[in-house]
């Protein structure tokens, strides 16, 4: 446990002296801080979009975050030989790579949670700005706590990506494993078709094979419940629950599937 | 021994950078003198299914919702200030792919409903494109009477059907959560439908439970002075009349009228535009170039009996 702990701590360092999740993070601030001007164009919209524009900020930059770091986590260390030296300390290659994902999953957290602040930043100001009769006509409060419920999700989201990019980089290319992971990004989103494939053919096997992916693909769907908590609609605790869990499960799937894969690898 | 490297200066460097962005601004401004940009007469929709917009945004529905929502704004603007051409032709289009990619963006079945029926310059003049766009909401918001309510008014004020007009207002008011008004006004418009009061109740109504929505609560105040207007073009006519009575002449002019009358001041629109006088005839009508024109045909138009 404790070469995890060290390792982890290696990779936030790591991190933090890379300039690349402070560029997404500042980008990210100006692109809300942006969204009050943009705001002026949307007829009486202004809150709604800046709280989509917010959620989808911290999603896109997060996924960014993600992919390109976690990609360079494994590989780097393989390119620079640095893997040699490591691997001759007492740390097996399963905690080498449990640490690594530890390490960026916490990156990760902390990035979001500066976007955090920085879009409630963005919403308290839209709420001590706005009038009284604005303010009723609001769907949501603009300070909403259950905004933190989606991007509570979004950050699981982004702990399953981070799994996956681990996962293809100890066995393939940097830009190969970026272009497989942004696919799989894709297809998570548009797993469920595959759950009610039999509505749109009539092939068993077909059906067969497309439920098979269904469960066994990353379904990144349930993850997204913006529409749901911008609008100030309920979203089940249980479903939020189960999703985290999912996220647990699946990406500790990949964890050790990648760590199985890097076990075997022959460093010449 | 320490060796310290010697840092370049780069004052040279700073200058040339601020020299070539001058000279690029320079530039730009001399080509755009000559040179505009081709822009099509009514712009390009390359995606107008809302299926095939939901699927392109990857999981970011609500902010694609969002980026077509303020386009159609913007076209909505850019058509009405637009001196000639308002097709508005792209407004449906918009509006629908906006609901189709947030089927809860509630505005933009208002602003759909509002815009969409409202007549020729001011709106795109087809009540039946606001109609399904808001059966649309109703689908995918059972419980939102404001859509159903929105169906009623178009049928009153564009479509001047009373009786379907107060069946919508009915529906509403069935909803839970429907607001006590609803039911006398369904009474009223099938009682005195189309009388000028019962609009002016209506758009009362409309405006009070939309204070948020700040161009909701402009067009019902548009309209409520459109009925001011209406109100006294009525009381104006009958002052012109007694002028021909009495002269044998229609008046030349407003002065003529006012120093007959002793008034003090010549007739103005409640937008401030002074009411236009036919020279033949004597009678009063809204001037073109008042923001209350035109006046509502029809419905809103009759007086109570």
């Amino acid at each position: 446990m404790r070469a995890i702990v060290l390792v982890a701590g290696a990779v936030f360092r790591e991190s933090v002296r890379d300039r690349v999740p402070y560029s997404m993070v500042v980008f990210a601030v100006l692109l809300m801080a942006a969204s009050y001007l943009i705001s002026q164009l949307t007829a009486g919209q202004d809150l709604k979009i800046i709280k989509d524009l917010g959620l989808a900020s911290i999603a896109i930059f997060g996924l960014l975050i993600a992919v390109f770091i976690g990609i360079g986590l494994v590989s780097k260390e393989v390119e620079r030989k640095s893997v040699y030296g490591l691997l001759t300390k007492p740390v097996t290659r399963s905690q080498f790579i449990l640490g690594k994902y530890a390490g960026l999953v916490l990156t990760l957290a902390i990035n979001i949670a500066a976007m955090v602040v920085a879009y409630y930043a963005v919403l308290y100001y839209m709420d001590v700005t706005a009038s009284a009769a604005t303010r009723a006509g609001w769907p949501a409060p603009a300070m909403d706590p259950r905004l933190l419920l989606a991007t509570l999700l979004i950050f699981a989201e982004l702990a399953v990506i981070t799994a996956v990019a681990l996962f293809f980089s100890t066995f393939t290319s940097p830009l190969l494993a970026i272009l497989l992971t942004l696919g799989l990004w894709i297809a998570g989103q548009f797993n469920a078709d595959l759950r009610n494939f039999e509505n749109v053919i009539d092939a068993p096997a077909a059906i067969w094979v497309a439920k098979v992916l269904y469960y066994v693909l990353p379904n990144l769907a349930p993850f997204n419940i913006k529409a749901e908590v911008v609008h100030g609609f309920p979203v089940s605790m249980r479903h939020v629950g189960l999703t985290l869990l999912y996220a647990a499960v699946y990406a500790g799937m990949l964890l050790v599937a990648a760590a199985a894969i890097f076990r075997r690898r022959d460093f010449k | 021994m320490t060796v310290t490297r010697i840092v370049p200066a780069n004052l040279s460097l700073y200058t040339a950078i601020a020299a070539l962005m001058a000279v690029s601004i320079s530039l730009q401004v001399v080509r755009d003198r000559g040179w505009q940009p081709y822009t099509p007469p009514d712009g390009v929709m390359w995606i107008r299914s809302g299926e095939v917009a939901r699927r392109l945004a990857l999981g970011f529905d609500n902010l694609a919702a969002d980026v077509y929502w303020m386009r159609a704004v913007v076209y909505f603007g850019g058509q009405r200030i637009s001196s000639e051409g308002k097709t508005f032709a792209q407004l449906f289009p918009l509006l629908d792919l906006v609901t189709s990619l947030d089927p809860h963006f509630n505005v933009a079945y208002r602003f759909g409903a509002i815009f969409l029926a409202e007549p020729h310059p001011g709106g795109a003049g087809r009540p039946d494109l606001a109609i399904e766009l808001l059966k649309k909401g109703v689908a995918n918001n059972p419980t939102r009477w404001e859509y159903v309510l929105d169906i009623g008014f178009i049928h009153y004020f564009s479509m001047q059907d009373y009786t379907l007009a107060a069946d919508w207002f009915n529906r509403a008011r069935a909803i839970k959560g429907a607001p006590e008004w609803l039911g006398p006004l369904a009474a009223t418009t099938l009682a005195e439908g189309g009388s000028r009061e019962s609009s002016r109740k209506l758009w009362t109504e409309l405006r009070n439970s939309n204070a948020d929505v700040d161009w909701l609560r402009a067009q019902a105040d548009r309209r409520l002075k459109q009925l001011d207007a209406m109100d006294q073009i009525d009381q104006l006519n009958v002052v012109t009349r007694r002028f021909v009575e009495r002269t044998g002449r229609a008046p030349l002019h407003w002065g003529e009228v006012a120093t007959m009358e002793r008034w003090r001041a010549l007739p103005t629109d409640p937008s401030g535009m002074l009411y236009g006088l036919d020279q033949e005839t004597g009678r009063v009508s809204l001037s073109e170039g008042s923001p209350l024109w035109p006046l509502p045909q029809g419905a809103a138009a009759r007086q109570r009996p």
